[in-house]
């Protein structure tokens, strides 16, 4: 049994419909989404949308939660002003252009999901087990603190997103953590490929696999021109580089990127 | 949250995310005039943590399941064993040192970023710098230490490091913008070109009290501000502080005798009252001492719980 599981949408409809066509050519049975369905792209409407004809089970991501309750911003929580302006003019745009169905939508979602496949006990979640706008970096993760989130949801599989980097591990207790990546934005390295998870539960082990996805870009890239959004979004979606949000990147994974 | 008890107005250990070390204790080669432990060369109030205390309790804190680990003074490198500290530490977890930059050595950085490279976790170097100058940093941290820390912050940029510049705010809130544009000019000439800036509020207690003013009697956090209020955002409910006297509940209260509670974690695995002027900055400001990828943001929506699918 194969399950696929996609993070960090941000708007971005073209990798989501790349997404889920290359999860139906995987024999993927089941699809899942761990939230943060808004910000940064154009449309936000188009996602939620298609998540929602597809039947793809959906956790709330901390910015799910502020659009749905019509908050004052996306809770990311940033200090850098720099930040926090990029933040607040894509949160402004898609507060807007959010219906008030999907609002309503959104604002419903649970914070996780928990269930047993394949004799796999799962917990899904958008930040950590925790909390949903926890941050879990793979370098300033200790594998103990991993085992000491996971404790408490009694899950031998545990997957979250919010970071927009993918990694996994297994704890000393044996158990396994796994970040899905984003579909919204690149992984900050120069390359304009997006990530999705592929879990194979039909093995001893459970199989992670993460799948770089290729969609058309450029056209979403012109689209977000279109929309008025800011050139420093477009400049990470064409170069694969992040441009901004970058304050609460441990050093570790900002040496990985150029700005 | 649930770890508040309002009746009594404390904060209880929801659970060990950030375990710190006062490495060098309040001994400092500066002493800044906005100190909130007034560290110098000559404040032995507290010592140097030794190796075997800091081992011990790196093992003792695996059974915590600790995120990550904190090494602070006065200057961590006047410590001896400070190199061989983080090397060990970082076995264990990833690994922050706050250091004023003046005392750094070559083989030292080398030493450690390869520690770094070695294993799975950051080692985060955050540099304290109080202005964009000589002109406003001096006053408060000594003579010469702004072009000292600069080539401190070369040195570490010239070992692949993105240091994290932390100031203490000194100046008006609305000159924020003008100081931290200055500072990352500044930076960058100094090769510094991805700057990651902190800005801690002025603690008013130690030096600072005496340099400016200390805390009113009316500032404490009284039981009903913490009605409704996520004590995530305090330190004191998810660190604790290893010092040569005894496990503290945060680095900033050491001067305070009911700030120590007990000789080991497990002892100091109890609330804690909240009846400090200092909490108020805390309580205001949110963890301040933690670093930007690992600090908790409040969070103000609800969310529809848990289901299954």
């Amino acid at each position: 049994m194969k399950l696929a599981f996609f993070g960090g949408l941000y708007s971005n409809y073209l990798a989501l419909e790349a997404a889920i066509a290359d999860a139906s050519r995987r024999d993927v049975q089941q699809l899942f989404c761990l939230g943060d369905m808004g910000a940064f792209g154009p449309h936000p409407d188009r996602v939620v949308s298609l998540l929602r004809d597809e039947g793809v089970a959906c956790v709330q991501g901390n910015y799910d939660d502020s659009i749905g309750n019509e908050l004052a911003d996306c809770q990311c929580g940033y200090t850098d002003p720099r930040d926090n302006r990029f933040a607040q003019i894509s949160y402004d745009y898609t507060l807007e252009k959010t219906s008030p169905v999907h609002r309503r939508w959104l604002r419903g979602l649970p914070t996780s999901l928990n269930f047993e496949l394949a004799g796999v006990r799962m917990h899904l979640c958008h930040g950590s087990p925790r909390r949903t706008n926890e941050f879990l970096w793979e370098s300033t993760t200790s594998d103990r603190f991993l085992d000491r989130l996971i404790d408490p949801t009694n899950a031998e599989v545990v997957l979250g997103t919010h970071t927009g980097l993918h990694w996994t591990r297994t704890t000393p207790r044996g158990r396994r953590f796994v970040n899905v990546g984003v579909l919204g934005r690149p992984a900050n390295d120069g390359r304009t490929n997006v990530w999705y998870t592929v879990l194979d539960l039909s093995g001893q082990e459970v199989g992670v696999e993460f799948v770089p996805v290729e969609y058309d870009f450029l056209r979403l890239s012109n689209e977000m021109r279109d929309e008025g959004l800011p050139d420093e979004f477009t400049a990470t979606i064409e170069s694969g580089w992040w441009t901004t949000c970058l304050e609460v990147l441990p050093s570790r994974e900002r040496r990985c990127g150029r700005h | 949250m649930s770890n508040v008890s309002t009746e009594s107005g404390q904060v209880s250990l929801s659970g060990l995310d950030e375990l710190w070390f006062q490495v060098a204790g309040t001994r400092c080669n500066l002493t800044c005039t906005h100190c909130f432990i007034s560290c110098s060369p000559h404040n032995n109030s507290f010592g140097f943590l030794s190796m075997e205390v800091v081992r011990k309790a790196l093992l003792e804190s695996a059974e915590w399941g600790v995120r990550e680990y904190y090494f602070t003074g006065g200057e961590p490198f006047l410590n001896p064993d400070l190199v061989e500290m983080l090397v060990l530490a970082l076995g264990y977890g990833p690994v922050t040192v706050l250091t004023n930059a003046t005392v750094l050595k070559d083989e030292w950085l080398e030493c450690l970023r390869d520690a770094e490279e070695r294993g799975p976790y950051s080692l985060e170097f955050r540099v304290s710098v109080d202005g964009p100058d000589a002109a406003t940093n001096d006053p408060i941290r000594g003579e010469g230490t702004f072009d000292r820390a600069m080539r401190g912050v070369e040195m570490l940029v010239r070992h692949g490091v993105l240091p994290i510049i932390t100031m203490t705010r000194t100046w008006a809130d609305a000159d924020d913008h003008r100081v931290l544009s200055r500072f990352r000019d500044v930076l960058a000439r100094h090769g510094c070109d991805r700057p990651r800036l902190k800005v801690l509020p002025r603690l008013l207690i130690g030096a600072e009290a005496i340099r400016t003013c200390g805390y009113d009697e009316a500032d404490r956090v009284s039981a009903g501000m913490l009605d409704g209020f996520d004590s995530d955002q305090l330190i004191c409910s998810h660190s604790r502080t290893v010092t040569d006297r005894g496990v503290f509940v945060c680095p900033i209260l050491l001067e305070e005798p009911s700030a120590r509670l007990g000789g080991t974690l497990a002892e100091a695995d109890r609330p804690f009252s909240l009846d400090q002027g200092a909490c108020v900055t805390c309580y205001q400001f949110g963890a301040i001492c933690t670093n930007p990828s690992g600090q908790v943001f409040e969070q103000t929506g609800a969310g529809a719980g848990e289901v299954a699918p």
